[in-house]
């Protein structure tokens, strides 16, 4: 109990300090960017937008900077996040809304998918010490994942895209298609996520393969493994239930957070092939200077790390036993 | 020395240290490799590959090949710098919390698990959108400032391992400061550690620096490879069929990040003796036989 206070209280405190920054960044830099803006908009919004944006810049409030912290603060908790500048006029949380549905969608499937597969090589590696897959995967893997993703997508939209002319590169569904459930719609959607889905499996798969591998080559060494080969145990068995069973908690952990990486994990990814996710969203904000929006995306995406987070410890202290009294 | 003697034993780390020697000497001195000015927008745009272009020119006019070599020292010096800075940040903060315990160690740790699960990348992408086109230094700082929390808490624990070993007792009796055990009795035991502390952050600042700048948030009229990626994009280089616009900056970056990640892995192990490759029976009795003969 003492332990989950302990999490839940550390969640908290990084939340304040995001908002925090939220709220200090636009104060603390040089050539304040708010009174351009400001002007920028003028006459464009009206009264009530416009004390929004005196609120996120503490411009023009007459009020001291405590007094106006106090304020903001006051705002996130309560859910007035504001309206979009660029979306004028709906609301920030339903812009919102609609781009992490495509999120979820394609990023999630994708890290599911990496961490499947890229666990399942690395045990294969571990077992196979030397062999084929353990020569060739875990390096190529490496080297994988020191590319640029958002080249890697570059690529396939030159390689698949521009020149086979396989699948679509833009957007998440054909502008033509209408949303629905029906098959065309559907095939229409997978189509689009096809590529950036790749890309990023192709770049995220080798973490997942290294950790799991290494920790293989440890747990393979120790005396329960020679006992089960002692007792003459089929080697799926020895492979899968004594050793990599017990190599995968530290995967099973970033997998855990890597779940809350979900949501502003595929920025890059999304801009390049245009897909109106959450990480699209951020940098339309910031193309087009949408203070409001740009701060409740950045809120967003840390609040759905912290959560993870805290899943993952909670997670790790049920499975785990030996975390608990380290704490 | 040693360390010298186990790269060179080790192909992986052969390959990352041939290839970042390479980089390194490119951007010392660019001007022996390409003769023309990778700024000067004087030739005819969107050139495919020729021999008086080697890799074309860019939408804007500019020689690729030129741009390339030119652009080699901004990304050095970032991923170096923000490698370097970051990692002695960590250093301090992570032994320091470690060494001195107690409430300064709770201080510390906890303000070092805030910034790490503060996400990185849509900070990064926060701060470098009020501060608008940042240049090397801002981004210098900015990726530091971001990006030594993960070293620090792998370098406490470390020195967790380490507080109560002999050596430390014996400073604390000759009556050192905290300062002098920590930079000269602690760290040089961790200098692994550190070593492949620094090639982390190094590799990551390589990626988010060039990331940043592809989408338009460094400095657009400065020499580098995310710039050339963000040009070629706003040029819809892809989709127009100028290919090398896009494709060289990109395999620069891949091919520095490959340099990097492959002496990383290398480091990984020469530090733990069990992950390094089995040999072969053939090749252990060839060396027994090597002993033998000595």
């Amino acid at each position: 109990m003492r332990f989950v206070l302990r999490r839940a209280g550390f969640f908290l405190l990084t939340l304040w300090a995001a908002v925090t920054l939220n709220f200090f960044l636009p104060r603390m830099m040089p050539g304040n960017p708010a009174i351009a803006m400001m002007a920028k908009f003028r006459g464009r919004i009206s009264g009530q937008e416009l004390r929004t944006l005196e609120t996120i810049f503490g411009v023009n409030s007459g009020q001291s900077l405590p007094a106006q912290y106090v304020h903001y603060l006051g705002d996130i908790a309560t859910g007035k996040w504001g309206t979009s500048l660029f979306f004028f006029p709906s609301p920030v949380s339903q812009v919102v809304r609609t781009a992490i549905f495509w999120t979820l969608g394609l990023v999630g499937i994708t890290t599911i998918l990496a961490f499947v597969l890229g666990t399942g090589v690395g045990i294969v590696s571990a077992w196979r010490r030397g062999g084929l897959v353990d020569s060739f995967a875990p390096p190529l893997l490496v080297i994988a994942s020191a590319i640029p993703y958002f080249w890697v997508g570059m690529m396939f939209i030159l390689i698949f895209g521009v020149r086979l002319q396989w699948l679509p590169w833009s957007g998440g569904a054909a502008i033509t298609s209408t949303p629905g459930w029906s098959l065309d719609y559907i095939v229409n959607v997978l189509e689009h996520a096809l590529l950036p889905a790749l890309a990023l499996l192709i770049t995220t798969i080798g973490t997942w393969t290294l950790t799991m591998r290494n920790n293989m080559v440890t747990t393979l060494a120790e005396d329960y493994v020679r006992m089960a080969r002692a007792k003459g145990l089929r080697s799926s068995r020895i492979m899968l239930d004594y050793a990599a069973r017990n190599a995968i908690l530290p995967n099973l952990t970033g997998f855990a957070m890597s779940l809350g990486f979900i949501v502003g994990g595929a920025i890059l990814i999304e801009y390049v092939f245009n897909y109106p996710g959450v990480g699209y969203m951020l940098l339309q904000a910031v193309e087009n200077e949408d203070y409001p929006l740009m701060q409740a995306l950045f809120l967003l995406i840390t609040v759905a790390v912290l959560v993870a987070i805290l899943l993952a410890d909670i997670a790790t202290a049920i499975f785990d036993p030996r975390t608990r009294s380290a704490q | 020395m040693r360390f010298l003697r186990a790269v060179r034993g080790n192909g992986k780390a052969t390959t990352g240290a041939i290839l970042l020697a390479i980089f390194v000497v490119l951007a010392l001195f660019p001007g022996l490799f390409a003769h023309d000015d990778p700024t000067a927008t004087i030739y005819p745009r969107n050139l495919g590959a020729s021999a008086a272009h080697l890799l074309g020119t860019s939408g804007l006019g500019q020689d690729t090949f030129a741009q390339a070599v030119y652009g080699t020292r901004q990304v050095l010096l970032i991923s170096f710098g923000a490698g370097l800075l970051a990692t002695l940040i960590a250093a301090v903060i992570g032994v320091a919390a470690a060494y001195l315990g107690g409430f300064a160690d709770g201080a510390l740790n906890l303000i070092t698990d805030v910034v790490l699960v503060i996400p990185l990348f849509p900070l990064l992408i926060v701060i470098s959108a009020y501060v608008h086109n940042s240049g090397t230094a801002v981004l210098i700082a900015v990726l530091t400032l971001t990006g030594w929390s993960y070293t620090a808490r792998q370098l406490r624990s470390q020195a967790l391992s380490l507080r109560n070993r002999d050596f430390l007792a014996a400073a604390k009796v000759r009556g050192e400061r905290a300062w002098y055990v920590i930079a000269v009795e602690i760290l040089p035991t961790m200098v692994s550690l550190l070593v492949a502390a620094f090639l982390t952050n190094a590799l990551y600042a390589v990626l988010f620096a060039s990331s940043l700048q592809f989408i338009g948030l460094g400095d657009p009229n400065s020499t580098s490879w995310g710039t050339m990626l963000y040009w070629a994009q706003n040029n819809e280089a892809l989709q127009a069929g100028y290919y090398l616009q896009a494709v060289v900056p990109g395999a620069a970056i891949a091919l520095l990040g490959a340099a990097v990640a492959l002496l990383n892995y290398a480091v990984d192990e020469i530090g733990n003796p069990a992950l390094r490759p089995v040999r072969s029976r053939r090749q252990r009795t060839r060396q027994l036989r090597r002993l033998g003969r000595a």
